[in-house]
């Protein structure tokens, strides 16, 4: 009864070009789960959002002097829960200290966080070895 | 970024021929919105039909067109969103932000 495991490894260049290809892989695996209940159309948008914005984030916190630097995507699904994971090697940011985005005077920056917080279940930002690793969890059900 | 300009009614049309807005191309919309309002054409429609996915970065450059308009007493609209699109306006509360309408009909009838 439970989606079979999934498991996408991507790594690209530190440009803005692949954000579409990345987006566009969350959006299929959206689309080909097997027992997904929920407004489908939906999580393919958001997993494409969630996707593109982390992506985003890796590559603004990466070494710009180093042109081969790279940032690695994972995507994981096991049963009902959908694991994605984005490394960078960058100096990182104190994820916690992000606020709420200003509703009322809304500013042209800091949404991106906002939406990874609100559409899926669980984010964290953490040092491991010489990397950073944004980790978000959707659960499925 | 594919888009094309339009001069209808006293406004600038901005259709935007991408399927997607986002952190690759966003810079270079939020760019042509500001070098239009810098050459006076200050009532912007932008038009986002063939539109279906946009990101943070992309409502960034929208409200930076809207707030520049509005600084020089125009004004940035925008028409034609799929649901998804309009989705992501709600989420951000910018739906209250932004005059959105449903087509350029729409615009221009409630101007007269």
């Amino acid at each position: 009864m439970c989606n079979s495991v999934i498991q996408v490894e991507v790594i690209i260049p530190t440009q803005t070009k692949y954000l579409d290809l990345i987006g566009s892989i969350g959006e299929h695996i959206a689309k080909e789960l097997d027992d997904y209940s929920g407004d489908r159309e939906a999580l393919a948008y958001h997993l494409n959002l969630v996707l593109t914005e982390a992506t985003v984030n890796a590559i603004k916190h990466a070494h710009f002097d180093n042109p081969k630097d790279t940032v690695r995507i994972s995507i994981h699904i096991h049963e009902n829960e959908l694991n994605i994971k984005v490394y960078d090697h960058g100096q990182g940011f104190d994820l916690e200290s992000v606020p709420l985005p200003d509703f009322e005077h809304p500013q042209e920056g800091g949404m991106g966080i906002f939406f990874i917080r609100t559409l899926m279940d669980s984010v964290t930002y953490t040092r491991q070895g010489d990397c950073n690793v944004l980790e978000i969890i959707k659960y499925l059900s | 970024m594919n888009l094309t300009l339009q001069k209808t009614n006293g406004c600038t049309v901005l259709f935007i021929k991408e399927e997607r807005i986002d952190a690759h191309n966003s810079g270079e919309l939020k760019e042509t919105i500001l070098r239009l309002i810098e050459q006076g054409e200050i009532n912007i429609i932008v038009q986002l039909e063939q539109v279906r996915f946009i990101d943070s970065s992309g409502l960034g450059a929208l409200l930076s067109g809207h707030k520049n308009a509005a600084a020089k007493s125009g004004k940035l609209v925008i028409t034609n969103l799929q649901q998804q699109v309009l989705s992501m306006f709600e989420l951000t509360r910018l739906n209250r932000i932004f005059e959105i309408y449903a087509d350029l009909n729409e615009v221009f009838d409630s101007e007269t």
